[in-house]
């Protein structure tokens, strides 16, 4: 029998994945010798995903293909990437306080965030099938059992069960989607699967198709669009605070990363067929989740609603699958980042033990006890319905004109329609924190570690508002 | 080509023949005294008689869930058991790899106590 | 020849899979299973897919029923539970569910029959034997391979964090 030849292999590309992993290693090995104080956990994790962020800057000329064409560092792989590692880090930070006062004493809580933003990394960086299908797993299962980590709270324990049902459910149609279209292409890889796309011997293949609809259903399950919305309000609300601002962020934009992979970048030749779907999900999912978001009286449903109807404005760069649609869903989600991380600390800050003070009309007042806290709440949630000069605005303003290059006048003139309603319940909010009389005392510790994650919270919602030429130039590159 | 399954053939009629054999001659074999505590079925000290409606325990889920994975381990040595020889020293690295991963899984759920019975 | 070893191995599969549909006892049920899947896996050795015939038998007939047997002894039905009764009630959705998939598996099978089949890879006789995978698995998917070792241990955290009684 001839050696089979080994492969070549780039560490260098995949450096941020190794890094993440040896630190989420080194986390859990830790956790398992030291004792109560989990300070050092903390301490590891944070400095692990600041050396994953540096690392990820290690290849210069891009893109780099590596693993026989699994795996790639671009641009839009290495900027999520950075969005991962700020969102983890964010995500971090806001539990110090909220684990101390909730009593989560669970030391895995940091490798598992560890973990998924390992799998964030491959989804956003993965080319293959394979990679892709193994990148959703690690993170959806290390959101199953973060959702749940409370387990002595009926609330948590429903989170995580229904969460990881309906989210295996959904890995099930992903799968059998990818295993058709393995089977009219031969192969997995994203590269060949476009070659062939582009020749067009595939692209009337019946199970070709079937395998696009099982995708569509897959992804967007993941990033809770309309129709598969179901799961998001009774997760966002049951799960810890922190885990439902860290899974409203990272995970959702490795999903659209590599949606935006496996649809605007392999298959834009057969568009026609993909395109009206996305279409369908995205306008449902915009219409939905603002006039779900209306009903609310609870501030973490009202944001999960909201989170809908933002993964339907991000669907739009999808549809318009150029350039300008990948770089704006780049800089979409980095300030999308920074408002949730925003108002998901001032909804921390105002719980305290054992009253997490989740009603909307346990905000009446608050203008006149904290100013500062409302005004940052309400500039949060008003870049979140899109007001300039505030991030959410410069971030919408870009994802449609990438759908207007493409002649998506309808879609934008609904997506901008949308937009307007949601200022209903954003300004809801903001209506009882400044003119409201407080219905009871609020007693808020000011706890310095969420007090700074949203102060950063406030300077990059600002910054990228105000000046967004820099970033929007990276991300155009 | 099917011929090249008939030693697994065989052993498969050797192993279910084996089975139902055993079955068979222990009953025709032997020797049978029937009388009423012994037709009870044998609960160390429990009433044989109880509601089905109590649930078990989630520590054997638990267990069960580790086996699933040890065994999903497991079953990437068969290749590479067969290709050993070939893959020479960069398939040795590439195993080693996989397992010190999952060794150190081995380390916190020995470390945690998920393989204790409490 | 082949096709003689095919036929009643199918058979055997589609009785044992109407079994677990119709059995009452779930635990019945579950023994139908795992000799569907034992049927399975000898239809896959027949494709010349040796590996995934061993995975279908370790993988799925071992480690995945137990755990199946574990959920029904957690659950604890029993056939003449009262939560088998009320499901009769829904006969018409039965029904219409049923058509459904009638309906979807009738469209399956005519474009399947249409036959216009030419883009699948053209693959060798050997494709899928233990060595043939093996040889793929650790040269062109390593990284997958090693991913997949990430993955157990994420799972592996989350068992042991959501179902030992004492973690912290």
């Amino acid at each position: 029998m001839e050696p089979i030849p080994a492969p070549s292999i780039d560490l260098v590309s995949l450096a941020p994945v190794l890094v993440l992993t040896v630190f989420g290693i080194m986390v859990l090995v830790t956790d398992l010798f030291i004792g109560k104080n989990k300070s050092a956990l903390v301490f590891i994790s944070l400095t692990g995903l600041l050396m994953a962020a540096i690392s990820s800057l290690a290849k210069y000329d891009l893109p780099v293909y590596s693993f026989n064409g699994a795996y790639i560092v671009d641009h839009l792989s290495v900027f999520f990437t950075f969005i991962f590692c700020i969102s983890s880090a964010l995500a971090i930070l806001v539990s110090i306080d909220f684990n101390q006062r909730e009593g989560i004493k669970v030391g895995e809580y940091y490798s598992l965030i560890l973990f998924c933003t390992v799998g964030m990394v491959l989804l956003a960086s993965s080319t293959d099938m394979i990679m892709i299908f193994l990148g959703i797993e690690i993170v959806s299962i290390c959101l199953y059992v973060l959702a749940g980590i409370r387990r002595n709270d009926p609330k948590s324990n429903e989170a995580a069960l229904k969460y990881f049902l309906l989210g295996a459910f959904a890995t099930g149609f992903l799968l059998y989607g990818m295993a058709l279209i393995y089977g009219t292409t031969g192969s997995t890889k994203l590269t060949i699967i476009a070659e062939m796309i582009r020749e067009g011997s595939v692209r009337s293949e019946p199970l070709m198709l079937m395998g696009v609809v099982l995708l569509i259903i897959g992804f967007g399950f993941k990033v809770a669009s309309v129709p598969f919305h179901m799961w998001a309000p009774d997760v966002y609300q049951g799960a810890p605070t922190p885990v439902t601002a860290f899974m409203a962020v990272g995970p959702k934009a490795a999903t659209l990363a590599a949606f935006f992979r496996v649809f605007a970048e392999t298959m834009p030749e057969i568009s026609p067929s993909w395109g009206i779907l996305l279409y369908i999900l995205s306008v449902l999912s915009m219409f939905i989740g603002n006039l779900g978001a209306i009903m609310q009286t609870n501030i973490k449903r009202l944001l999960a609603f909201s989170s809908v109807a933002h993964v339907g404005y991000l669907l739009i760069a999808i549809i318009a699958k150029n350039s300008l649609g990948s770089a704006s869903l780049m800089f979409y989600m980095l300030a999308y980042a920074f408002m949730i991380f925003g108002a998901f600390g001032i909804v921390i800050l105002i719980g305290r033990k054992g009253d997490e003070n989740l009603e909307i009309e346990n905000y009446s007042g608050l203008a006149y006890k904290h100013p500062i806290l409302a005004l940052s709440m309400t500039i949060f949630l008003l870049s979140l319905g899109g007001l300039p000069p505030l991030a959410g605005f410069v971030a919408k303003f870009y994802i449609f004109s990438a759908a207007l290059k493409e002649g998506f006048v309808v879609l934008v003139i609904l997506a901008v329609l949308n937009s307007a309603i949601s200022f209903y319940y954003y300004l809801k909010v903001v209506v009882y924190m400044y003119m409201k009389e407080p219905i009871k005392e609020f007693n808020i510790t000011l706890s310095p570690m969420t007090l700074f994650v949203v102060a950063i919270a406030l300077f990059g919602t600002l910054h990228l508002g105000i000046f967004p030429g820099p970033i929007i130039a990276l991300a155009q590159y | 080509m099917l011929e090249s399954y008939l030693g697994a053939g065989l052993m498969l009629l050797l192993a279910i023949g084996i089975a139902v054999g055993m079955v068979v001659m222990t009953s025709f074999l032997g020797p049978k005294r029937q009388f009423a505590d012994k037709m009870e079925p044998f609960e160390c000290g429990e009433s044989p008689i109880v509601s089905p409606h109590q649930r078990f325990s989630v520590k054997f889920y638990l267990v069960a869930v580790l086996f699933v994975l040890f065994d999903i381990e497991a079953v990437f040595f068969f290749p590479w058991a067969i290709l050993f020889k070939q893959l020479g020293i960069f398939g040795f690295v590439e195993m080693l790899l996989f397992i010190l991963i999952l060794g150190v899984g081995l380390l916190y759920v020995w470390k945690r106590g998920g393989l204790d019975w409490e | 020849m082949e096709l003689l070893i095919f036929y009643p191995l199918a058979g055997l599969c589609v009785i044992f899979a109407l079994g677990v549909v119709f059995n009452k006892n779930p635990i019945g049920s579950a023994m139908s299973l795992i000799a569907m899947m034992l049927g399975l896996a000898g239809i896959f050795v027949l494709q010349q897919a040796h590996f995934i015939a061993i995975l279908q038998i370790i993988i799925y007939a071992g480690a995945i029923m137990v755990l199946f047997m574990f959920v029904i002894m957690l659950l604890n039905l029993k056939g003449d539970d009262a939560v088998w009764k009320k499901r009769e009630k829904n006969t018409l959705l039965t029904v219409l569910t049923g058509l459904l998939i009638a309906g979807v598996l009738y469209k399956v099978l005519e474009i399947t029959s249409a036959g216009e089949f030419d883009s699948p890879a053209h693959v060798l006789e050997t494709f899928g034997t233990v060595r043939e995978v093996g040889t793929i698995l650790f040269t062109e998917f390593v990284l997958p391979f090693e991913v997949a070792s990430i993955l157990l241990l994420v799972a592996m955290i989350g068992a042991v964090v959501l179902a030992k009684s004492k973690v912290d």
